[in-house]
């Protein structure tokens, strides 16, 4: 939204437009397919029927192109460092990162002397939540969730967050 | 018939030529192997009809003071018993053969020793890091590693004393 962004305040227009595009956004949260470690078979279970990630919008899509969240869930290799970046800038604008898990806030139990491992990935990209836990539970990887759509729904296209 | 770790060790030596010593109160049993003679060791331990050592269970290396060892640990399903091979290397490049063409499971064991110590085997047909990126520098699991500061631009020692003496910024959002 750069023709508006920084030029126009609250007024009606652009708290109606937000309140739309808003509500469109937080309910289509549509994480890349792509896990990393133990973190990623809870987000296997999550998205599956048990807990059913699809009855909140959450479609686990194959492509960057088509994803609006990055969901790291496990522990970030060196290696697989700059895959994520990539993967994170192939992602169209806007997007939205979920780190899952102590490995990927932290670098978890090789928070000291893991030679190839990531300490947080925050290191490399943007983070918007973290989820405590090792790995944490679906239900708190649905809260995350919850959390991110609370967190969009502040959000406004009159300036950049 | 039965077969004792002295039988198969005296069957070897025989068959090599050579004197091989066994590593006594190893709770599998151990055979020390001349590195030049591993792999004819390898192939008669696989095709001795007595034996059939033919299933590779794993190849491991142990950095000790002095040099390195390296255990490859076999298993006879016809004895129903594991057998580990010991091959001693020194140096700052130490070099085996390798032994992918008798046991192609091999292949993935031979590199990951490779990756973590750095010890080379020779003839092996894909030569490379397994586990560490392509361009990793140095040998993760050497006592005397250091591990790097940065890594293409990612931060690699954070919280290790001796690691970053500069503070590392996070990625804002």
């Amino acid at each position: 939204m750069g023709i508006i962004e920084g030029r126009y305040g609250p007024n009606v227009v652009i708290t109606s437009v937000d309140k739309v595009f808003n509500w469109s956004r937080s309910r289509s949260l549509w994480p890349i397919t792509f896990g990393l470690a133990c973190c990623a078979i809870e987000m296997m279970a999550t998205s599956a029927s048990r807990f059913d990630l699809d009855r909140l919008g959450i479609f686990f899509r194959p492509t960057p192109r088509q994803s609006d969240v990055m969901l790291v869930s496990g522990t970030v290799t060196v290696k697989m460092a700059e895959r994520i970046k990539r993967l994170y800038e192939q992602m169209a604008e806007p997007k939205w990162v979920i780190s899952m898990g102590s490995c990927a806030n932290s670098g978890g139990p090789y928070w000291e002397y893991g030679y190839h491992v990531v300490k947080g990935v925050d290191l490399i990209i943007p983070v918007d939540v973290y989820i405590p836990g090792c790995p944490p539970r679906p239900e708190a990887l649905i809260d995350a969730f919850l959390q991110l759509r609370e967190k969009i729904e502040r959000e406004t296209i009159a300036k950049k967050v | 018939m039965t077969f004792t770790i002295e039988d198969i060790t005296a069957r070897l030596s025989a068959h090599l030529e050579c004197a091989l010593s066994l590593e006594p109160n190893s709770p599998v049993p151990l055979i020390i192997v001349p590195p030049e003679q591993l792999r004819a060791a390898a192939n008669r331990l696989r095709y001795d009809h007595d034996l059939w050592f033919e299933h590779l269970n794993c190849i491991t290396g142990v950095e000790r003071a002095g040099g390195y060892e390296i255990v490859i640990t076999l298993f006879s399903t016809k004895l129903s018993m594991m057998l580990n091979i010991k091959v001693k290397a020194t140096g700052e490049e130490p070099t085996i053969p390798s032994i992918t063409d008798i046991f192609p499971a091999a292949d993935w064991h031979e590199r990951e020793v490779f990756d973590m110590f750095g010890i080379r085997f020779d003839g092996h047909y894909d030569h490379r890091r397994i586990l560490c990126a392509d361009d990793w520098e140095g040998y993760p699991l050497r006592k005397n590693y250091q591990p790097p500061l940065f890594f293409h631009d990612i931060p690699v020692t954070v919280n290790v004393p001796g690691g970053h003496q500069i503070p590392v910024t996070r990625v804002p959002k």
